[in-house]
């Protein structure tokens, strides 16, 4: 459901990239005429449309209307209204109660010292640092809820004996795991956890996967102190 | 070589061991268990409770036993089918054994609920099949997880009603549905497994909360209709009937409600599944004891935690099924009961009648070196 959900959206994306590609001039000059992806449907708009993020979308829900029309089944076009309910991360986000990011705008209009390259913060630079951060979060959050992403042979995923991440105490390492037998970082008792009661194979320290549930983990114990070697 | 996951190799070792046992009397059963447990310390197990040595007598501080029965308990063992997860099975063969080899047998054993994990008819059947292996009369009681596939179709065709009482010398037993959610999925149009799938989350914020219901208080003031005050009243419920933790439905919506019901008798005791671990709290009148789950064990709550509830160790996770376990409960002739919770690979924890009825100033149960984080 989700996933079909995310290639719509993407589908959607993809046609207001390709739209804002293919204008071509049609024979009434006060008209442009945009082309789907799929090189055939077409639409025209006024030339004198002024350019907004809503015009895009208005463009592609009607070319993909159109295609859909040629097309039926092949596409459920995604609910309109609820944003909340089209996008899988917000689902994941309200779902699981992500944490939310350190606010960041006490730091809007400063920078680093005047005659520096890199310039005052701007509200985009801190939309920019949530949104890509909230992104890995939100999908360590789906793969720590999900046995079939975790890999587990006996259908058991994180969330079972961690609701919530707790109980998972990221700020405790590293530490040394005698059954272990050295000093481990949380993603060693992540792979740990996969091997033995989640029954999956471990995953290598560059798995998204693995990084994702760590930022996930670390993400659901803000504001916890670090007390490394913590047992 | 074909690679043994952690429990096989144990349940290989503890088959080996039961199977030297049979035919054997009970001085050579003590003499086998010793020898067992020695090995198994030896090799790093922890001491299985199918061989600790069984209490047959309790008595009081005057040295007289007022026991007049007592009954085991097994919860939440949360069945896949066999080839999707034979761990949660074996657990539950554990548990089986375990209230088997009760010496004397308890009157009767109670199931409190989530007996499958996705309501499936196969999950049910299968945990139908081996709960038939129980010596002791059963008693069942549903779980959400058994639940929001079919909203309880399969269960009731195997178990029956969803609430029920009887009485057993001279205690009023209740059992209550205390897992019905308002409608969250019809709006969203999800399917059956979709449903339950986000019920069987236990942060899936995006569901209900758990009640009793309206319909079902009513039922239970009609059952209670003619129980005098001070008749012993023991009722079950999956979640517990107070408000603990919201956001994981440690909590029962209309509690209060229900509180209110049970509110003008003497001695009241609540038994309730679905938080897989040692829970304790005292209402009023009303005590509430949690029951462990057979397949793993929930980390207590980040608030809410009742005042009386003595923590259970914190779980290790590099020992297998460490924190899960059944348990008994004692029915004194004074109406109150001891709730023992049968730890596995622990000593087990009692939460004595003294500790509750003294809001926990007497008889306190040993604390847990490390609780939670």
């Amino acid at each position: 459901m989700i996933t079909r959900n995310y290639v719509v959206a993407s589908l959607v994306g993809l046609a207001v990239v390709v739209a804002a590609s293919s204008f071509q001039k049609p024979q009434d000059s006060n008209k442009v005429k945009v082309r789907l992806c799929d090189g055939e449907t077409t639409t025209e708009v006024a030339a004198s449309e002024t350019k907004t993020q809503a015009g895009g979308q208005a463009i592609a829900n009607k070319l993909m209307a159109a295609w859909l029309a040629k097309h039926p089944g092949r596409w459920k076009m995604p609910a309109q209204g609820n944003k909340a309910q089209q996008d899988p991360d917000a689902i994941i986000e309200k779902r699981h109660k992500i944490m939310p990011p350190y606010d960041n705008s006490a730091l809007l209009g400063k920078g680093q010292s005047e005659g520096d390259t890199y310039g005052n913060f701007t509200k985009r630079d801190l939309m920019i640092w949530e949104r890509e951060t909230k992104k890995m979060v939100v999908h360590g959050a789906r793969v720590f809820h999900n046995a079939k992403l975790l890999g587990s042979t006996i259908s058991v995923s994180c969330d079972m004996c961690h609701p919530d991440a707790s109980n998972t105490h990221p700020e405790t390492y590293p530490k040394y795991q005698t059954q272990i037998g050295k000093a481990v970082l949380l993603r060693d008792m992540i792979n740990w956890c996969l091997e033995h009661p989640v029954r999956a194979k471990p995953m290598a320290e560059d798995d998204p996967r693995l990084r994702a549930m760590e930022a996930y983990i670390y993400a659901q114990r803000k504001g916890k102190v670090l007390q490394y070697n913590r047992h | 070589m074909v690679h043994k996951s952690i429990e096989t190799k144990y349940m290989e070792a503890r088959d080996n061991v039961l199977r030297s046992l049979v035919n054997c009397d009970r001085r050579t059963f003590l003499k086998v268990s010793a020898a067992a447990a020695a090995a198994a310390a030896t090799a790093g197990v922890a001491f299985p409770h199918s061989f600790q040595p069984v209490t047959v007598t309790d008595t009081d501080e005057n040295g007289k036993s007022n026991e007049v029965f007592r009954f085991a308990y097994i919860s939440d063992s949360h069945l896949y089918d066999k080839q999707i997860n034979d761990r949660f099975v074996r657990s539950l063969l554990r548990a089986v054994d375990d209230v088997n080899e009760l010496d004397p047998q308890p009157d009767f054993v109670f199931y409190g609920g989530d007996l499958a994990q996705l309501g499936a008819a196969s999950e049910l059947e299968l945990g139908a099949e081996i709960l038939k292996n129980v010596k002791a009369p059963l008693k069942m009681m549903v779980g959400e997880h058994d639940w929001y596939l079919d909203l309880g179709q399969k269960w009731r065709e195997l178990f029956g009603d969803d609430r029920y009482s009887w009485e057993h010398k001279g205690v009023k037993f209740v059992v209550l549905n205390s897992v019905i959610e308002d409608d969250f999925w019809t709006a969203r149009g999800m399917s059956p497994q979709e449903r339950m799938g986000t019920v069987a989350g236990l942060d899936n914020g995006i569901q209900s909360r758990f009640k009793v219901g309206e319909a079902q208080r009513q039922w239970l003031s009609s059952q209670l209709e003619s129980v005098p005050n001070d008749k012993p009243l023991v009722v079950f419920s999956h979640s517990p009937l107070y408000k603990y933790y919201e956001n994981w439905n440690f909590w029962t919506d209309d509690a209060d409600e229900v509180q209110a019901i049970l509110k003008r008798f003497d001695k009241v005791t609540v038994i309730h599944g679905h938080t897989h671990q040692l829970l304790t709290n005292r209402i009023g009148n009303i005590y509430f004891h949690g029951m462990l789950s057979t397949a793993w064990p929930w980390p207590y709550a980040p608030q809410g935690l009742p005042e009386l509830t003595v923590q259970m160790n914190r779980p290790d996770p590099f020992n297998s099924q460490d924190g899960c376990g059944m348990g008994q409960v004692r029915v004194h002739d004074d109406g109150l009961v001891d709730k023992v919770y049968d730890l596995w690979n622990r000593n087990p924890v009692t939460v004595s009648r003294e500790y509750m009825k003294s809001f926990g100033k007497t008889d306190k149960p040993k604390s847990a070196n490390r609780s939670s984080y």
